[in-house]
Formats: structure tokens, C-alpha cells, sequence
């Protein structure tokens, strides 16, 4: 393994460029480093004025992703000797689709108001009271929405999205995903609810289930399985209301 | 310099923000409720907790039982009634987060399952498989959303609080976007930022665990309380100081020396049993299987590796489906950052700095000694915790004192008072302060990077699991010179977007008054108890020390320390007994 390894940075400031460009750092390259850690390298030692987000450095706290040589990945999670075998600089860049406030860093206001849409509380209608214990959930029905209860809202797979990309009103993987883990949810009956606002928008139709978001998610929630699943609820609520509309909601 | 008025600011918006700020909503839905926090709620590192929140709900067990397990683990600094209030609410505010949604792990019928923990003498522990904090945290957010009073600002740096005719009014925030700094008004405020572990070198804390909130009291004159009990969690791994969770070793995980011996046998923790048995061995607290780690250490039991002297947790022997199905996060954090598989190889660990048993001092109410500011959470001693913390007792103290402070804080803000004018003068002192010192300054010498690892190094050898007056003298003396040439600091980064630069020095600045905060409480507490060793003092004094500590800085900057008495309502002061039949001598003690 070589002593160091080339990461090429996006850099970006809106009080000083035009437009963004890539920084070349060299940094050592440690058998047990991942990319954030090179980027706390060059922050520490090298350019303090390098900016991006991270915190918890064990891929649960979602604010470390960023795109890796065209990937989104957590680079908390990323090892950087994956990388030593190319022999190219690694290109370290924004989350795609997103706008840039400042080098590594964008602007997460959309998504967070797209989680926001989707009611993504349990909603009941009677609200037993505290005193008379908890809602009985057997494991099974636990398992049904457990995986979907598992993001960590990294964004990864907005930037793998390719809808997303073309029309940033789709409301996108994670949030559909967020919608479901309540639908499924055997103490929620706010489906209906929430199918009102998942439904507004085309967006949901337009995903081809090519599944990249899937594909990058860092805790298998497979957000592509809620879409498709979410589909097909849809497609039968909206036949529900063509044939028998006292029977849809 | 814009001003925005609100009723009650939560500083944070971890999971006793979150839960202080619907508290402060339903107690009175006509208040403005602001979240004021340095990251995106769900970022905060309540979702790292991993193993389960502690509440009375099977039958078996009873509420004096968790009291005494809280009692005796702290070393009996715990003050007892909030112990009371404690176990007594916890399983209601446990319930109350199932009803909004939280993914408990089930029983076969549909109930809540519970867990062995450390410490605990019942299974008593609640969990979202070992993702309990993760899924505390987003149901908690989630909650929120519905919430129309509560005003987000988020990724939002609090620098000072604002603090006039006696009470306080609000505090100066710094938005990480644009650069803004402004007043945030208030008639209440509740500090809600978490711990400080980031104070030292190797710790399971996020990048986030600063002390901001500990310092901000600080500074405003409101004393910190039990600042010298910190708690090394002694399953970490080696060089990211990733917790592997207590739930392993509940699950029937073994620590072994380098020779595959169960060496907890010869620290006073019981004897080794093929299935685990509560406060025996491996279930022992965690203050006392951290310090036999250093025994083994100084007997050449351990392994070395790059990263420190290592013993391992095996947990081969609980097979796939057990760890799977149990420990899922546990496998995935082995497989993903240390290429380990826990099914068939041994996990490397030492114990690394966790959780703040001290904090700003606070009524059961979460009310500080300062009027209008409250504290919740870890940044808050109230004390349950005394001298030392057990796992799963702190998910559901952030809940049940979040739950307090947040009504109590909204009762105390329903009164009409405007900010005095003499608070907003100082929040645009604060402003030309930040300007001054930081923004416009290009002539420091000194770099955030270099003062923050030198006191990593002075925290480390001074303060860690055994302590002695002069290490700690020498981190004392240390961490003056820091403070000294942190005036000197020079940033790389001038600009208003987003600086993370300036926010990582305002960080360094907390962290030097927390660290220093630290180190003079355990100078001043001549005993040995719970997580405070002192090899100079060994053994608990009673006599002397059955008491909290508390640390004040005065207006002229000097440092005073008080002594606060221990609230004991059932349960005087005993010996602590971990190991197989425990009961006999403890009700003998009692």
C-alpha cells in the first residue's frame, strides 16, 4: 500500500467564486482511515477553511454523505484503501441534485420539508391513555415496517435518484419510505392521511424502479420496495374510489 | 442586530429537547417554543445510544428495586429522591413514546421485551433492537412535526447566554448558513446540549459533544455539579472509540485477557457462570469493569495493538441467530469499521470515555440555581447518576426530566416580561466579540487542531480512570497555558457561510472551562468513588464526601468550590456488592 493517497476536493465558496472548482490535497494514507478522516486531516493540518458536516462517525447520525469518486456514500464508512489500488486522485463532491451552500455542504430545507409532508408521526384516533399500557405489536407485525424504520435520512438516495434529478418535486425515496414505515405500522390509521399527500404528485409514477436507491442505501431500508408497495396501494385505493367510493376512505 | 422574541428556547435538540419542547407545547399551546440547535434534530447524539432505556414494567420487579440499583451503582451520590421520581416516571414516559410510535422490541405476545443490563438486578431494560437511541430519536422528531408551536432553528451555534436583572432572557446564536448573529429572547431556557466527551481524546461522543451547555451556565455563574465523575463504557473499539454496547455482554458476551481468561473474576465481580447472572461478572457497572482493565494492563494481561493495550469481548459462543436478531448494529458496526466478524472472531476493545455523570446543577424540576434557565439531559446533574451512571438509566432520565423541565420552564414563561434593554446591549457586545476575535483577527498564531490535542493529552493523562494530585495539578496547570494561548488563535477561515472553522474554536473555548471544570472538581474530591479513582485517596469517605461537589466561576474569572449535601430518603450508604448471590449481604447492608 502506498504512504499517501491524492483526494481531489470540491471546493466552493459563494462569497468568493464564481463557481466551484476541485483542490488537490495529498494526505497519509492509514489502513484503518476513511474518507472523513482524510477530510478531518486536511481540515486540522492542512486548510481549516475546508467545510463539511459530520458527527457521529458510526454511520447512525446521517450527516456525513457526500458523493465518492461519482457515488453517494456515508464517508464515515468509506475506507480510503478501497481507493489506493486506482492510482487517480479520489474525487470527493456534494450530494447530487442538491444545491451548495459551501464546499461539501448543501442545502437540506426541500428534504427536510418533504419528511415533514408525509406526516410521518402514528396517528390514532382514539388515544388510549398512558395508564392503560402499551398497543400489543407481536414481532411479526413489528417486522413488517421494521426495515423501513431504518433511515437514517443520509439523503444518499436522493442523490442516486434519477427522478429526483429530473424533477426535484418528486417528493423521493426516503420520505415515501418514512410514509410506508407508519402505514405499515400496526398502531397506525393515518394511511389514508398520508395517501392524500403521497398521491398529489406524479412524481411516485415516474419511478421506473430501477431501485439505485436501494442500491446505496447505507441501512437497507430499500425505499425502492416502499415505492413499488406504496404503488400498488395507490392503484387499488384509486380503483377502490372509481367502483366503490363510499368504500375508500 | 435582529431580535426574535419566543417564550421558551430549548438549547439542543437531542432527545431531552425534543421531549422538553413537546412538553413545553401541550403545557400551554399559546407559547412560542423555539428548538435551537448546532445540528438537525436527528442528528443529535442520542441516536448513538445503543442498548435500551430502563423502566419498571414486568412483573417481579418492582420500583425500590430500580431505585436501589440506581442508588448503589452511583455509590450512593445519587440524591434519592430524584431517584424516586425517576424510576416512579420512567416507565410512563417509556409508554408514551411507544404510543408515538417507537419500534419497541416485542415479546411473542405483543408486549414490551426487556433485557438484562449492567448494574440491574431485574430485567428491566426496553430496546429497539441495539438502535435504541436511533429509534428514540426519530420518533421523537418525528413527534415533533406535528407540533405547529415549535419553531426549528437549526444547525444554529448558541455562543452566550443573555442574563440581566438576575434571570435569564434569552441567549446569542450564531446561524451556520449565512453568518447571522442575533438575540434569541425568551422568558425561559432550557439547556439541553449533552455531554462533553469530546473534551478527551478517545471517546464513543460524536464530533458535537462539546459541553456547550455546561460551559454557557458556566460562564453565566450557575455552578456545575459532579464534574469529576466521568464514565469510561468499557467495551469500545480500538482507535474510533465505537461503543459496542452493554447488550452484548447482557446477551451473554465474556471479556477476556490475553490468556482467554475471564479476569472480572478477580475484581471482586462474582464468578463465571455459562449463562450470564444479573450484577455478576460481565453485568457488573461499568466504573468497576473499567478499572479492572487497567489492573490487567499493569499485570501485562493485555494485547497490544497500535491503538493502546486491548482485551477482547467474545461473543462467538451466542451464535449467528442470537447475534443477528440481537445485536444486529453490534455486527454491522464489527463488520464495517474494524473488519471483524463477531460470530467467528474475537472483538478488540478498552474502555473509552462515555457519558458525564456531572453537570449543571438542577432541581428535580430541571431548574438551575439561575432564574428562568433549566438543564435536561446529560448536560444536567440532578443527580440519579451520582458517581457513577448505569447503562439504560440514561434514555430515560433525558425523557423524564425533559418532560419536567420542559412543563416547568413553560409554567415559569407564562408570565408577561420583555427583554430588558441592557440584555440586548449585550447581545450585540457578544456580536462585535465574535467579529473581533475571530472573523476579522488575521493575526493569530495559534491553531484550533493544536490546542484541541494538547488538551486531549492533558485531559487523558491527568483525569482519566485513576487520578492522582499531581496528574491532576499538571492537566490544571495545562489547561491554563491552553486558555491562555487560545487568545492567541489565529482561523484560516473568515467568512460568514457556514464557517465550521469558527465553530470548531468557539467549541475549543467550552471545551477548555469544561475540561478545566473537570479537573479542579477531582482535585478537590480527596476520596475514591465510583468513577472517580484517586490512587492517593483510596476508598470512599463518607465522612468527608458523602456529598456533591459543586464549581463556580465568579465574575472576576476565579474558580469557587462548594460542597452540597446528598438527599437520602431509604437507602443510607452501603457497600457496593456485585457478584453471584448479591442479595444477602445487600439486604444485610440495608
Amino acid at each position: 500500500m502506498p504512504e499517501t493517497i491524492s483526494l481531489e476536493v470540491l471546493r466552493y465558496s459563494p462569497e468568493r467564486d464564481a463557481e466551484p472548482s476541485f483542490q488537490r490535497y495529498d494526505v497519509p494514507l492509514h489502513k484503518d482511515w476513511v474518507v472523513l478522516d482524510a477530510l478531518n486531516y486536511i481540515k486540522d493540518k492542512v486548510d481549516g477553511s475546508l467545510t463539511f458536516r459530520w458527527s457521529c462517525r458510526m454511520g447512525i447520525c446521517g450527516s456525513c454523505g457526500m458523493m465518492v469518486n461519482g457515488e453517494p456514500k456515508l464517508t464515515c464508512a468509506t475506507f480510503l484503501s478501497n481507493y489506493a489500488k486506482e492510482n487517480k486522485p479520489v474525487r470527493v463532491q456534494p450530494l447530487r441534485y442538491f444545491p451548495v451552500i459551501r464546499d461539501l455542504v448543501v442545502e437540506v430545507t426541500d428534504f427536510m420539508t418533504k419528511l415533514q409532508s408525509v406526516k410521518p408521526w402514528l396517528i390514532r384516533g382514539d388515544g388510549k391513555p398512558i395508564s392503560e399500557g402499551e398497543y400489543l405489536q407481536t414481532p411479526e407485525q413489528l417486522d413488517r415496517y421494521k426495515q423501513f424504520s431504518m433511515c437514517i435520512n443520509c439523503m444518499l438516495c436522493y442523490a442516486a435518484c434519477p427522478v429526483y434529478g429530473l424533477d426535484p418535486v418528486f417528493i423521493g425515496p426516503a420520505a415515501i419510505a418514512l410514509a410506508q414505515r407508519y402505514n405499515m405500522d400496526s398502531r397506525d390509521e393515518g394511511a389514508h392521511e398520508r395517501m392524500d399527500v403521497l398521491a398529489q404528485h406524479e412524481g411516485i409514477w415516474g419511478c421506473t424502479f430501477v431501485g439505485e436507491c436501494t442500491k446505496v442505501c447505507p441501512k437497507h431500508v430499500d425505499p425502492a420496495g416502499a415505492i413499488q408497495q406504496y404503488k400498488l396501494t395507490a392503484t387499488i385505493e384509486r380503483f377502490k374510489s372509481f367502483l366503490m367510493p363510499w368504500a375508500a376512505k | 442586530m435582529d431580535i426574535s422574541y419566543h417564550d421558551v428556547i430549548l438549547v439542543g435538540g437531542g432527545g431531552a429537547g425534543l421531549r422538553a419542547a413537546i412538553a413545553a407545547a401541550e403545557t400551554n399551546p399559546n407559547l412560542s417554543v423555539a428548538v435551537v440547535s448546532k445540528v438537525y434534530p436527528m442528528r443529535s447524539h442520542t441516536v448513538s445510544a445503543e442498548g435500551g432505556a430502563a423502566g419498571v414494567i414486568k412483573p417481579g420487579d418492582t420500583l425500590d428495586d430500580h431505585a436501589y440499583d440506581t442508588i448503589s451503582g452511583g455509590d450512593w451520590l445519587c440524591d434519592q429522591d430524584a431517584v424516586e421520581i425517576f424510576v416512579k416516571e420512567a416507565p410512563e414516559e417509556l409508554l408514551r413514546l411507544e404510543h408515538w410510535g417507537c419500534p419497541w422490541s416485542r415479546d411473542p405476545d405483543g408486549r414490551i421485551a426487556v433485557r438484562a443490563f449492567g448494574g440491574m438486578k431485574k430485567m428491566r431494560t426496553w430496546f429497539a433492537d441495539d438502535k435504541t437511541g436511533f429509534h428514540l430519536l426519530h420518533t421523537l422528531f418525528q413527534t415533533t412535526l406535528k407540533y405547529n408551536a415549535v419553531t426549528r432553528y437549526d444547525e444554529w451555534f448558541v455562543t452566550r447566554l443573555l442574563v440581566d436583572e438576575g434571570r435569564v432572557q434569552g441567549v446569542v446564536a450564531l446561524q451556520l448558513m449565512s453568518g447571522r448573529i442575533q438575540a434569541i429572547t425568551a422568558k425561559s431556557v432550557i439547556l439541553c446540549t449533552g455531554g462533553c466527551g469530546r473534551v478527551f481524546p478517545f471517546t464513543t461522543n460524536a464530533s458535537i459533544k462539546t459541553g456547550d451547555g455546561m460551559a454557557l451556565a458556566f460562564q453565566a455563574g450557575t455552578p456545575l455539579k459532579d464534574m469529576e465523575f466521568v464514565q469510561y463504557h468499557p467495551t469500545g473499539l480500538p482507535f474510533t472509540g465505537i461503543l459496542i454496547t452493554e447488550a452484548a455482554r447482557a446477551e451473554g458476551g465474556h471479556l477476556i485477557n490475553k490468556n482467554g481468561y475471564r479476569y472480572l473474576q478477580d475484581y471482586n465481580l462474582g464468578t463465571p457462570t455459562p449463562q450470564p447472572v444479573l450484577r455478576n461478572m460481565e453485568l457488573g457497572p461499568r466504573d468497576r469493569l473499567s478499572q479492572a482493565f487497567v489492573k490487567e494492563v499493569e499485570k501485562g494481561h493485555t494485547t497490544d495493538t497500535p491503538y493502546g493495550p486491548v482485551v477482547h469481548l467474545d461473543l462467538r459462543h451466542l451464535g449467528e441467530k442470537v447475534i443477528n436478531t440481537r445485536l444486529p448494529f453490534v455486527r454491522e458496526l464489527c463488520l464495517k469499521y474494524e473488519n471483524i466478524d463477531p460470530i467467528k472472531e474475537l472483538i478488540p476493545v478498552r474502555p473509552v470515555i462515555h457519558y458525564m455523570m456531572g453537570g449543571v446543577h438542577t432541581d428535580n424540576n430541571g431548574a438551575t440555581p439561575l432564574a428562568g434557565l433549566y438543564a435536561a439531559g446529560e448536560v444536567a446533574c440532578v443527580s440519579i447518576n451520582g458517581a457513577n451512571r448505569l447503562g439504560s438509566n440514561s434514555l430515560p432520565e433525558l425523557l423524564v426530566f425533559g418532560a419536567r423541565a420542559g412543563r416547568a420552564a413553560a409554567l415559569a414563561a407564562m408570565e408577561q416580561r420583555t427583554p430588558s434593554e441592557h440584555a440586548i446591549s449585550q447581545a450585540q457586545d457578544e456580536k462585535a466579540r465574535l467579529e473581533e476575535q475571530f472573523l476579522r483577527k488575521t493575526a493569530g498564531r495559534e491553531r484550533v487542531a493544536t490546542i484541541r490535542s494538547e488538551m486531549h493529552q492533558a485531559m487523558e493523562s491527568g483525569a482519566g480512570i485513576y487520578r492522582t494530585q499531581t496528574s491532576l495539578e499538571n492537566a490544571a496547570d495545562k489547561l491554563r497555558e491552553l486558555r491562555e494561548r487560545f487568545r492567541d488563535i489565529g482561523l484560516d477561515d473568515h467568512s460568514l457561510t457556514f464557517n465550521t472553522e469558527l465553530l470548531a474554536a468557539l467549541e475549543l473555548s467550552f471545551m477548555l472551562d469544561v475540561g478545566s471544570a473537570i479537573v479542579e472538581s477531582a482535585l478537590h474530591r480527596t476520596e475514591s468513588r465510583g468513577a472517580h479513582q484517586r490512587t492517593d485517596f483510596a476508598g470512599r469517605d463518607d465522612q468527608n464526601f458523602l456529598a456533591h461537589t459543586l464549581i463556580f466561576r465568579n465574575p472576576d474569572g476565579r474558580i469557587r468550590l462548594e460542597k452540597a449535601p446528598v438527599v437520602i430518603t431509604r437507602w443510607p450508604p452501603a457497600e457496593r456488592v456485585y457478584g453471584v448471590k448479591p442479595d444477602v449481604k445487600e439486604v444485610a447492608a440495608r
